[in-house]
């Protein structure tokens, strides 16, 4: 075999292993969850909302909702924001300005979980607490941290989608009388929707996986919440409070949530890879 | 009936309201960095870094924990490096756009979406539990290599499709093989970008919690090990808030934490910007 082929064979190789961590990932999660969602009975399993792993009781319905409400908050708050960010710096500023801001705004993506979570612990959550009412430790506090958290992933994600929009569709509608506001609103924004709309989708998936900052924050109690000043548990703050001390059916049923999570996330991902393929 | 108003006027409504949900973005992002460095930096001494946590952390420094973290990020790094840029190379130089491309991509852009406690999850029942490895360096490296990844195939992508292709038709015609051109020509000059993805790795490894929890540990002896566990800073920032335990210690080693990150970060985007600038 002469040197190229060998090489050739080598990368091949590397990429299949990076790529097969994926499916090992897949393979184990499942193996080690799927009996336990099979003895409880799938309906049961994610339709009952009644926690008591100890006690034989596997229902993670409440952490589901909460999970899903958690993460339409975070949309509701992160979006909006998000948005306005990349069409400022994509559309509204200079190009010094946007040098300036840009990086600036990133770093809020190098910024820990830990740390979200523990600003929320100390700032948020007693104002929760002294103006609203409630334990503070809520719904609400989750949705607002994970809103600030899913930020860069949004603005960067939906400035390439506005920077992708060719100018001549600008030149076009600002020839025929067009405002600059107009222009985005009519024009550019509808031709950057799916990347958007990906942007959205991403920023989803992180809020449904994200995990240290919504335990410190979120009050952690297994019942669906009747107000967002509620106390809620996800199902990432579930896995990762009991795995420390779960052992046999217990520990499977918190691989079983790790499905369910998984499912989630995959769902999203695959969305968003349909979304931006078909553009 | 609605008035319509003047262009002009929601035009100016519409800006002046972006600027200002951007500048509140700011300024969220200001008031985190200078509520942690304000309450942190003070503790910043001498004595912090390089003092052993005593008492659980309630006294002493945080150097095992630094120790620690070097050594996960260290090891999570060494392994992913030569994968990540394989795979890159593999899929830049070695193949046409074809269904191996589209499926290792694919691959690899789910692997970035796993959340990590998944990742943790997934730690602890092979290399903590059926490996043996038990809570260690080992599972806690092995695991946060799966984690950068993506970071790392991504970035040294278009660190290596930004080399001209010319570039490439130069060594051939002087009777270079493919892999004497890819080793002399084309990483050198993409290695500015897969430094910056090794960079971004780096901050992501230092600022993770939920993986490292359930693969590494939270002992707060010093590793001499691969097999000993190891309490990383982001972790021990994570107990001693949650607990309680000591608000300035958890302060200090916040700020340690998030200025190394943001540095790192930094330097990481203007050595990328450079790279563009070179190619453009």
């Amino acid at each position: 075999m002469d040197q190229g082929k060998f090489v050739e064979r080598v990368l091949f190789l590397l990429a299949l292993s990076s790529i097969s961590s994926l499916v090992v990932i897949t393979v184990f999660i499942f193996l080690e969850g799927l009996p336990l969602i099979f003895q409880t009975g799938l309906t049961d399993f994610i339709f009952s909302s009644h926690w008591a792993p100890t006690k034989g009781h596997f229902g993670i319905g409440a952490m589901i909702v909460s999970s899903l409400l958690v993460t339409l908050g975070a949309m509701v708050l992160g979006v909006p924001l998000g948005l306005a960010c990349a069409i400022v710096l994509a559309e509204f500023s200079s190009a010094r300005v946007r040098a300036f801001l840009k990086p600036t705004l990133e770093l809020l993506a190098g910024i820990p979980s830990v740390v979200y979570g523990f600003l929320g612990v100390i700032w948020l959550v007693p104002l929760i607490r002294n103006y609203l009412g409630g334990p503070g430790l809520s719904l609400l506090a989750a949705a607002v941290i994970l809103g600030i958290m899913i930020l860069p992933t949004v603005i960067s994600i939906s400035i390439d989608a506005l920077t992708a929009v060719p100018d001549i569709y600008r030149d076009g509608s600002i020839a025929l009388g067009a405002t600059e506001w107009q222009t985005v609103r009519r024009v550019v924004l509808p031709a950057a929707s799916s990347g958007i709309i990906t942007a959205v989708i991403l920023g989803m998936g992180r809020a449904v996986g994200e995990t240290m900052a919504v335990i410190m924050v979120a009050g952690n109690a297994i019942k669906l919440p009747a107000s967002i000043l509620d106390p809620v548990r996800t199902l990432t703050s579930n896995i990762a409070l009991e795995l420390g001390y779960a052992a046999g059916r217990h520990r499977e049923a918190l691989f079983a949530t790790g499905i369910v999570l998984f499912v989630i996330i995959m769902i999203l991902n695959l969305s968003a890879t349909l979304i931006t393929r078909r553009r | 009936m609605i008035p319509r108003l003047h262009p002009k006027v929601t035009q100016a409504a519409a800006k002046t309201l972006l600027w200002a949900l951007t500048g509140l973005t700011l300024l969220i992002l200001i008031f985190i960095i200078v509520n942690i460095s304000i309450k942190g930096l003070p503790q910043m001494t001498l004595g912090f870094l390089f003092q052993d946590p005593q008492d659980m952390g309630r006294h002493g420094g945080i150097f095992s924990t630094i120790i620690a973290t070097i050594y996960v990020t260290l090891l999570a790094i060494v392994l992913a490096s030569p994968l990540g840029v394989g795979t890159a190379i593999y899929l830049t130089e070695y193949t046409r756009e074809g269904w191996a491309t589209r499926i290792i991509r694919f691959g690899s852009e789910c692997l970035a979406g796993v959340p990590s406690i998944i990742l943790g999850l997934f730690g602890f029942v092979l290399f903590v539990m059926k490996l043996g490895f038990g809570w260690s360096i080992l599972s806690g490296g092995l695991t946060l290599a799966i984690m950068v990844l993506p970071i790392i195939i991504r970035t040294s992508e278009e660190a290596i499709k930004a080399v001209p292709q010319e570039y490439r038709e130069v060594c051939f015609s002087l009777g270079l093989s493919q892999w004497q051109t890819i080793t002399r020509i084309v990483l050198p000059s993409a290695l500015p970008g897969i430094t910056t993805g090794i960079m971004l790795s780096v901050g992501r490894s230092l600022g993770e919690t939920a993986v490292l929890l359930f693969t590494a540990g939270s002992a707060l002896r010093m590793p001499t090990t691969l097999f000993d566990s190891g309490r990383t800073m982001a972790v021990h920032f994570y107990i001693l808030a949650r607990e309680g335990i000591s608000m300035p210690n958890a302060y200090g080693t916040a700020a340690i934490l998030m200025i190394s990150i943001l540095l790192i970060n930094l330097a990481a985007y203007t050595l990328m910007q450079r790279l563009v600038k070179r190619y453009s």
